[in-house]
């Protein structure tokens, strides 16, 4: 095999890695968007929240002498999914909620609002600078000819892709099986008419925030430990990602967040491959831009139908 | 009744102290190559204490105390200024204290302080841009601040390559962000409104990128220093001319030299440009462009039935919107004398946002006390200074959920028909 | 035969698989109130989309004043003189009567922003054509006094008058009214019916018309068209639509 095939390879396996964690964040963009139609601007900082979470507990944990690796990293993410669900709660219950019904500006300026709190909420709480972890999981396999180029797959990379896989066929079980999960859909078919029949709305709205923000605490745990470190401002910018990963896959459409973050993983790790890796920002909103203007509904979501 | 009160006040707390407990109660530490955590001091622990106790007791009685908010008068503006008939005969000479007042204020006060209201002025600047495209044309524009940005490499980078001076730069750096604003705007106007504000966010950091890593030109992260000050025609402020012949400002009028000229020159260039904006505005927003701006941002299908081409009429608000910014950037880069992107962060544009929309949106006066007060407290406030992105964030979400109408809301002109 | 001002031929439209409007024909003529009756859910509302624009038809043809309109863009259709109502009131909530007014005479005033800058001649005549014309059509619809009020803020019956002051201010040859007595009581309905027929006569413009009140409809229209199920049922005068067998059949079911 080549030299250049293998290179290749390597990027797929890096960009299929960060791709499924945007997928995760994205998740929580796209249930949002289907169930009450905005973006929920603060839902980056949530991730951010999980990554601090996620190192405060494995410092912690290792400070009172626990060795037990898995056994920490459960914890951990239990500890994660629970503080950051709490905190996706809170910003709709406070932020959100009772903006309801309003003009569509007024929750989108008051959730960036939020997410500027949020922000700098953790700026005072842990500092603005980098909070480094060592790495837990060290290892991994290679592949390929040492002499030409050593394809390696870690141990890290195996975790982000089970736990990702795990995470979203819980989230598709619950969304198809439950009654929670029906009251789900029915909201976002048509939000009025679910409230007429009786079901909780305003419930089944906080929910859907709550699981987001947990799928994003584990997006957040895997990514912190992957790449060993978090400051308050990581937030923002895979917020962004992991919405350009929603439009892509058509926001509202979960299979659709699940593709499109696949698909800007890859795209980022193969331009930073092969251009200066400043640039890839740059190629995935125009990426963004290029879908919204040529293919609004994305790549599996519905065509939207204008109501007059 | 009372019983599921007292819950829910338990469950807030709770639920404050579920998100207190490890963001607030445990800080990381790096120590060596080792992540350490250390518990909070005692001190800190108490303010949760009583942060969870205040969430407690104000669920618990939230009946009794939105009883005593609602019961509050609301501040009337109309009640405090005289009547409309008054205030119209009134208004020519108001104005032209006012003006006064700024012309012959910065004389009087230190150095600082006109550099403050040059800086204030600046933002209201911005403001009113943004006021265009959010509050007037209801588009939400959250990469403002690349268009700031343009303005301000515009006339940086012409000063530097190619000597031209502030004032034929002024409009370039205007035209040059319109077009910027133009050329995004073209495409991007189809989209709906919370797409827009995504796609323009991505914008502005594209901007940002691009003036960092273009290093050959734009000089990268270290930015362009010595910008030439404005002259008054051809008069410079500084000490000694920089081009042979040339005359400096104290030596034309054979005064002493003072640094603080150039600072109150810089004052009142703001003061005039700020007019100037100011009016144009004013005179649009009473122009068939201005209504409809505000029809769009009321009733986009309506306005399709009635004739109007919705994407010109976007594309002109975005337009003259990004030309104010580069106006204000072209300014900016003149007084600083020095950019880099780190002016232009986003952080930038959530600010600008956050004036437009506690000023309150469409409403001219309300954005301009609303800059004042954005850059002025800071100031005030300096030992608060690490609050202050805190609050502008929490301010734009109580501002929404009380009062999504701003500080001063927009008043419909009268207009008179002949019956 | 005079030349109709909006002949519709074969008008269909589908969304995906399912077809809301089938092989539709419609004709109206100078002078001449029309209506589409139909039960709910008949696909009158997607006519109208249809020939005001907000949906490009997927067959069929769409002449207006001799000429073809259908695949042209909403604000080029009403551009050429077919304005429409919409069954929810749409109005720019937060600006005033006239206000509303303005902006509806957009196009017939001077845009141009140096001409607006500098309150040159032609622009301050257009202006206060503008004024006068809005004033003139408030008074039709009796809402003169309010002409400083913010639509918003208007009585629902107010409301609806001041959407057919803003179509008609735009100087129409063919208005469409989408449901125009719904919500309307009793008196405000006969007010609508005389409005609607002063529009004819003292306006000379056309109306096609889209209601449920079948008084208002019997009363006023000169042609029915019945609608049901996206396809055309029948069509003729009031008497004719009355004792048709099929339409009694539509609305009341089978015996």
């Amino acid at each position: 095999m080549t030299e250049t095939f293998l290179y290749l390879i390597q990027q797929l396996i890096n960009g299929l890695t960060i791709g499924s964690t945007y997928a995760l964040i994205a998740i929580g963009y796209t249930m949002v968007y289907g169930i009450i139609g905005m973006i929920n601007f603060a839902h980056g900082e949530i991730y951010m929240i999980g990554s601090y979470i996620t190192f405060i507990v494995i410092a912690g944990l290792l400070g009172m002498g626990m060795v037990s690796l898995p056994i920490i990293l459960i914890i951990a993410l239990i500890v994660a999914v629970i503080i950051a669900s709490t905190y996706g709660w809170t910003v709709e219950r406070v932020a959100y909620r009772p903006l309801r019904g309003t003009n569509r500006l007024i929750p989108l300026i008051s959730a960036i609002g939020m997410s500027i709190f949020l922000q700098n909420y953790v700026v005072l709480a842990q500092g603005s600078r980098d909070v480094a972890l060592p790495p837990q999981i060290s290892g991994g396999w290679t592949f390929g000819d040492p002499s030409v180029f050593e394809v390696s797959f870690s141990y890290m990379q195996a975790l982000i892709w089970v736990v990702t896989f795990v995470a979203m066929t819980a989230l598709t079980l619950f969304i198809s099986r439950s009654r929670m999960g029906r009251a789900c859909r029915a909201c976002s078919e048509d939000l009025g008419m679910t409230n007429l029949l009786g079901i909780d709305t305003n419930r089944t709205i906080a929910l859907t925030f709550i699981i987001g923000a947990a799928l994003a605490a584990v997006a957040g745990l895997l990514l912190g430990l992957y790449y060993g470190v978090v400051n308050p401002f990581v937030g923002f910018i895979a917020g962004l990602k992991a919405f350009t990963a929603a439009v892509l896959g058509g926001i509202g459409s979960i299979p659709g967040a699940v593709l499109g973050g696949l698909i800007l993983g890859v795209t980022e790790a193969l331009t930073s491959a092969y251009f200066p890796s400043e640039y890839k920002d740059v190629v995935s909103f125009g990426l963004l831009v290029l879908i919204l203007l040529f293919r609004p509904s994305g790549l599996l979501g519905k065509p939207e139908v204008e109501k007059v | 009744m009372q019983n599921s009160k007292f819950l829910s006040a338990i469950f807030a707390a709770g639920v404050t102290f579920v998100l207190a407990c490890l963001m607030l109660g445990v800080k990381l530490n790096t120590e060596g190559t080792t992540l350490q955590v250390e518990g909070a001091s005692t001190e800190q622990w108490t303010w949760i204490g009583l942060g969870i106790a205040v969430v407690f007791l104000s669920q618990l009685f939230s009946a009794q105390i939105d009883a005593f908010f609602s019961g509050l008068p609301k501040p009337q503006l109309a009640k405090v200024l005289p009547e409309a008939s008054v205030m119209a005969r009134l208004k020519p000479w108001l104005l032209a204290a006012l003006i006064v007042g700024m012309l012959v204020w910065p004389f009087m006060v230190s150095r600082g302080s006109v550099d403050l209201a040059t800086l204030t002025l600046i933002y209201i600047m911005l403001g009113l841009g943004l006021n265009i495209v959010v509050g007037l044309a209801g588009l939400l524009d959250l990469g403002f601040v690349a268009f700031y940005a343009v303005g301000a490499y515009t006339y940086a980078l012409l000063s530097m390559y190619f000597g031209l001076s502030f004032w034929i730069c002024l409009p370039l750096a205007a035209a040059l962000a319109a077009l910027f604003g133009f050329i995004l705007g073209f495409p991007v106007l189809r989209l709906r409104g919370d797409y827009l504000a995504i796609v323009t966010l991505g914008f502005g950091e594209i901007i940002r990128i691009l003036l960092n890593n273009w290093t050959a030109v734009t000089g990268g992260p270290n930015g362009i220093s010595g910008i030439a000050k404005p002259t008054l025609f051809g008069l410079e402020f500084t000490r000694r001319a920089k081009e042979e012949g040339a005359m400096t400002f104290h030596e034309f009028f054979g005064i002493s030299y003072s640094s603080s000229y150039k600072v109150i020159f810089l004052y009142l260039i703001a003061v005039v440009l700020v007019i100037f904006v100011i009016y144009l505005i004013n005179r649009l927003m009473r122009m068939p462009i201005g209504r409809a701006w505000e029809a769009l941002r009321e009733d986009e299908i309506a306005c399709r039935s009635l004739g109007l081409n919705r994407t010109a009429i976007k594309l002109s608000a975005f337009t003259i919107g990004a030309s104010t910014a580069g106006f204000a950037g072209s300014f900016f880069a003149a007084r600083q004398g020095f950019i880099s992107p780190e002016s232009f962060i986003f952080i930038e544009s959530a600010i600008i946002l956050a004036i437009v929309v506690l000023g309150g949106m469409g409403s001219q006066i309300g954005v301009i006390l609303a800059a004042i007060v954005m850059t002025i407290l800071p100031e005030l406030a300096r030992e608060f200074s690490e609050y202050r992105m805190l609050l502008f964030g929490l301010l734009m979400v109580i501002m929404m959920r009380w009062r999504p109408e701003g500080l001063v809301p927009m008043k419909r002109p009268h207009l008179e028909l002949k019956q | 035969m005079s030349q109709l001002l909006l002949d519709v031929n074969g008008l269909t439209m589908r969304f995906g698989g399912l077809v809301a409007v089938n092989k539709v024909n419609l004709a109206v003529k100078n002078r001449q109130i029309v209506s589409i009756i139909g039960p709910n859910g008949a696909g009158k509302t997607t006519v109208f989309n249809c020939l005001s624009g907000f949906y490009i038809p997927s067959e069929g043809s769409v002449m207006f004043n001799g000429g073809e309109i259908a695949g042209m863009k909403d604000f080029q259709i009403s551009r050429q003189g077919l304005v429409r109502t919409f069954q929810h009131v749409r109005l720019f909530s937060k600006m005033t009567v006239i206000e509303n007014m303005l902006v509806a005479q957009h196009r017939h005033l001077n845009t141009s922003l140096l001409a607006g800058l500098f309150k040159t001649g032609s622009y301050k005549r257009l202006e206060q054509e503008a004024m006068d014309r809005a004033a003139y059509w408030l008074k039709q619809v009796d809402l003169l006094e309010f002409a400083n009020r913010e639509a918003g803020n208007l009585a629902y019956g107010q409301q609806r008058r001041l959407e057919i002051a803003r179509c008609m201010v735009t100087q129409p040859e063919l208005l469409l009214l989408d449901e125009p007595a719904a919500g309307l009581n009793p008196n405000e309905t006969k007010e609508l019916d005389e409005l609607i027929i002063r529009l004819r006569d003292e306006h000379e413009i056309s109306v096609l018309l889209i209601e449920h009140d079948m008084g208002l409809v019997m009363g006023i229209s000169d042609h029915i068209y019945v609608i049901a199920q996206g396809t055309p049922l029948a069509d003729g005068t009031a008497d004719e639509i009355k004792n048709n067998d099929d339409v009694i059949k539509a609305y009341l079911g089978e015996e």
